[in-house]
């Protein structure tokens, strides 16, 4: 068994706050029967949204592609289920930016036929890392961490640098989200085999799992699977249960003790960091031949009448996942698609699970919080902020719109994890008001090289024309000094010929 | 069903500022009562009356700034405004003089610059410093501290109200019958007189360290701001570097010649310092924020009030100090920001 360590980079402040993720971790992962009707949106990671491939009326099975990935960055999705497609249309989700897009609705026939499954990769050494990196592509998966980045590109690019690190993510320090704990504890052989696939691809020979503290059952899990695979190029790192240490920068700056640069990756410190699901989902699908059609999510609360981890199909409508689990509580007000610090409010429950819905969160009743008061810079909030940021001064510059100020301070390196706001006495919402200063400054951005491009223009044209009024008057000049060369003679044959052409011209017109 | 919907985070926050303010005015509690036993009952109304000035002055500006008057009252921040103005004023003062301080305090140096969060200067302390130019010999009535088996005449309960309220002491009592110089006052003569610190320590009235009386308000000023660590009311880089700004000189000078230096321990438990370090220089709205900043301001203060004490003209110099390095405040933060996260250095930053 290969020994937690400890030997860790440090994070300044985060936040130590209750977990509440033991309701949900009592059981084990339930699965959910396959729902009447399945909701894909074609924009379910980072990029652009799938095209899709399949047209209305058509019969699907399980695991046939629908919607094929578009542009560099995009992802395919794949029919969770059989059945039959029956609209094409806008449908509400969740995300940060808009309530509907494009969703695939599949009504499903229950019977779950498969599709001819592609051949699984197996053993998959066997396979060179350039054709595992092209059979990734075509599985839809996804960083289920949250942040959705095909991963195969995540990959490919990571191929380009020169990589020491694999990093599997199974830091789950948000509090309520389990679904990686479960995952761990009941799938740590999938999750070490995944690890081994991604290391192959990578060809790199170091894997670090990095695992909190509080979650000795997860830890145990990893430890015997690798016990049982024998394999001494992945090590389980055991890290401090804090706030927010399993965002992907800072992950890395425990296990390595790197710094990820400012605007960087953490590929720039040698590092690849996969969550573990991510892992999982590349053991279903180069070992079993099952692309990224269902996913593990916790579903908790106190809005939740059984909280549970269940796995679910993408595209399960939430109002599905919580009759499942037993409904809600009459408490229920505040539906959440992800954690409580960073996950989004949706007032619908029609919206479906999709690759990254880590957890349906449904809470009770809006704390009545006392008003906004004035900022009385009692610096706590740069007292847990991870980065190091003053969240006090950018408040005051977001507050002045003084972007030159915003950016010195760093705004862009704000993770927007929310620990400022919990200790702020003047309940000031300082990670929305970042969002947002964040948002205008992309936009001031985008207006900026909008302007340019256009001045650019501008510019280029006046000197066009200039250039053209030259030659132009040097051509007049030439064709004068020629009349004059030629003679009266010449320039009376001349106006002739022009009248004559006016003459006719005028003809013409009648 | 449609849920209600609120930007992330979804916690609420753990503290308020109202519930800061009112945890400042208990770690005072102790303080008060020590205060009381050996200086008599005049803080109280001392209390009662920057209370009601500082109240009525925020309530007054907020109606004429067209804002919420609830809201800041209910924030105590006026309240701990009021409750330093009385500590800081002798134990004896005229109605006139602590209302003058509030106002000034709460309408010119707080209200005048945008209100909570946006002063420039510790309100309190601006107050206080006003009053301590505009009515110098008011400021002088510190009655004598109980001594137990030291003959030691004070006003009545009576014979304060009437003092507050008239700014007269009754005939039979004379201002020499009731007051005495203080400990700080007594040392800056003392050392101006050419007298040895040992000789002027050797009194009674001088304590162990900062003076009979004042150096246990001292210590339950004390007590009150470890409270307030302990509760992360306050963080620990003020209140230390105020200690060591005053400690390190008067100590090194007292290391040098401890006949013309007075000890460490006399400046450390004389006089306002403990007030300062826990409770004035803690005010984060004119206070530097960044940990390091906190340090060099709380140094800043500490060394400032040393430098009063012996060479200035003040017998203390807590406001002075406290007002000056609050004027500093801006450039601390700005060059004592720290290293971004993933930026390589505070330079590079800088030139960005």
């Amino acid at each position: 068994m290969s020994a937690p360590t400890f030997d860790l980079g440090t994070l300044h402040g985060g936040l130590r706050m209750p977990a509440c993720k033991d309701e949900s971790t009592a059981r084990v992962i339930q699965h959910i029967p396959i729902p009447t009707q399945l909701v894909l949106p074609l924009a379910q990671h980072a990029g652009e949204p799938a095209h899709p491939v399949v047209s209305i009326g058509e019969r699907v099975l399980r695991g046939q592609l629908i919607a094929d990935a578009d542009g560099m960055i995009s992802a395919p999705v794949h029919a969770s289920s059989s059945g039959k497609i029956v609209a094409i249309e806008q449908w509400p989700v969740s995300r940060r930016l808009g309530e509907n897009a494009p969703c695939i609705v599949i009504e499903c026939d229950g019977l779950d036929s498969p599709v001819q499954l592609s051949e699984p990769i197996v053993p998959f050494e066997k396979v060179d890392p350039e054709s595992l990196l092209q059979k990734i592509l075509h599985g839809g998966i996804v960083g289920l961490g949250g942040a959705v980045f095909p991963t195969a590109q995540k990959l490919m690019a990571a191929t380009a640098e020169s990589l020491e690190h694999l990093i599997i993510n199974g830091v789950e320090c948000e509090p309520y989200i389990s679904c990686d704990d479960v995952l761990m504890r009941e799938h740590a052989a999938e999750i070490v085999i995944g690890a081994q696939i991604l290391l192959h691809a990578l060809q790199l020979d170091h894997c670090l799992i990095a695992v909190e503290s509080d979650k000795p059952e997860a830890i145990h899990a990893l430890a015997d699977a690798l016990t049982e695979l024998q394999d001494s190029r992945i090590v389980i790192k055991q890290i401090p249960t804090i706030y927010p240490s399993g965002a992907e920068d800072q992950v890395v700056q425990l296990v390595t003790k790197k710094e990820v640069p400012t605007g960087g990756l953490p590929t720039d410190v040698g590092c690849l960091v996969q969550n573990v699901g991510t892992a999982v989902a590349v053991h279903n699908w180069i070992n079993d031949g099952e692309p990224l059609i269902s996913r593990v999510t916790t579903v908790t609360g106190d809005g939740i009448a059984a909280p549970m981890n269940v796995m679910a199909r993408i595209g399960t409508t939430i109002a599905d996942v919580v009759n499942f689990v037993g409904g809600y509580t009459d408490r229920a007000k505040r539906l959440i698609i992800g954690g409580p610090m960073t996950g989004k409010a949706v007032s619908t429950d029609r919206v479906p699970l999709v690759k990254a819905t880590n957890t349906i969160l449904v809470l009770s009743e809006t704390p009545a919080v006392g008003t906004e008061q004035p900022c009385i810079r009692c610096g706590e909030c740069a007292q847990v902020c991870p980065i190091l940021l003053l969240p006090q001064q950018l408040y005051w510059y977001a507050c002045a719109d003084d972007e030159a100020k915003l950016r010195s301070y760093g705004l862009i390196d704000c993770i927007e994890c929310g620990c400022c706001d919990l200790v702020c006495p003047s309940h000031i919402p300082l990670t929305a008001d970042f969002r947002m200063a964040k948002a205008r400054m992309r936009e001031l951005a985008d207006e900026t090289a909008r302007a340019e491009r256009a001045r650019k223009r501008f510019e280029s044209r006046t000197v066009r024309l200039e250039r053209e009024q030259l030659q132009r008057a040097q051509e007049l000049l030439e064709q004068r000094k020629k009349v004059q060369k030629a003679g009266p003679q010449a320039i009376q044959e001349i106006l002739e010929r022009s009248k004559s052409k006016d003459n006719s011209a005028s003809e013409k017109d009648e | 069903m449609e849920f209600q919907r609120h930007d992330a985070p979804f916690f609420t926050p753990r503290t308020d500022v109202a519930s800061i303010m009112r945890q400042v005015l208990y770690a005072l509690i102790p303080a008060v009562l020590a205060h009381v036993w050996f200086f008599g009952p005049g803080i109280l109304f001392n209390l009662i009356i920057a209370a009601l000035f500082c109240l009525a002055g925020e309530a007054a500006m907020m109606k004429i700034r067209r804002r919420p008057v609830q809201a800041a009252l209910a924030d105590y921040s006026a309240m701990v405004t009021a409750a330093i103005i009385a500590f800081a004023l002798p134990s004896l003062t005229p109605w006139w003089v602590t209302a003058t301080a509030s106002l000034f305090g709460i309408v010119v140096a707080k209200h005048l610059y945008g209100g909570l969060g946006f002063n420039v200067f510790n309100p309190a302390m601006a107050g206080y410093v006003v009053v301590l130019i505009a009515f110098p010999m008011d400021l002088n009535l510190w009655t004598a501290p109980r001594m137990g088996d030291i003959d030691y005449q004070y006003p009545t309960l009576l014979e304060t109200i009437r003092y507050t309220l008239t700014g007269v002491l009754p005939s039979d009592l004379g201002f020499d019958a009731v007051s005495r110089a203080t400990p700080l006052d007594q040392v800056k003569s003392g050392l101006s007189n050419m007298r040895t610190f040992d000789e002027i320590h050797n009194n009674p009235m001088m304590g162990h360290f900062g003076g009979r009386g004042w150096e246990w308000v001292s210590n339950f000023v004390a007590l009150g701001g470890i409270w307030l660590l302990l509760k992360k009311i306050i963080r620990w880089q003020i209140p230390l570097g105020v200690l060591a700004g005053l400690l390190i000189p008067s100590g090194f000078l007292y290391w040098v010649d401890a006949g013309v230096h007075a000890s460490p321990g006399f400046y450390l438990f004389s006089g306002a310092t403990m007030l300062c370090a826990f409770f004035v220089a803690t005010d984060p709205v004119s206070a530097a924020t960044s940990p390091k900043g906190r340090l060099i301001y709380g140094f800043g203060i500490g060394f400032m009030i040393y430098a009063v004490r012996r060479w200035g003209s003040y017998a203390d110099g807590v406001a002075f100090a406290v007002l000056l390095m609050n004027l500093a405040t801006p450039a601390i933060d700005y060059l004592t920001r720290p290293r971004i996260v993933g930026h390589r250095k505070l330079e590079k930053w800088r030139q960005e």
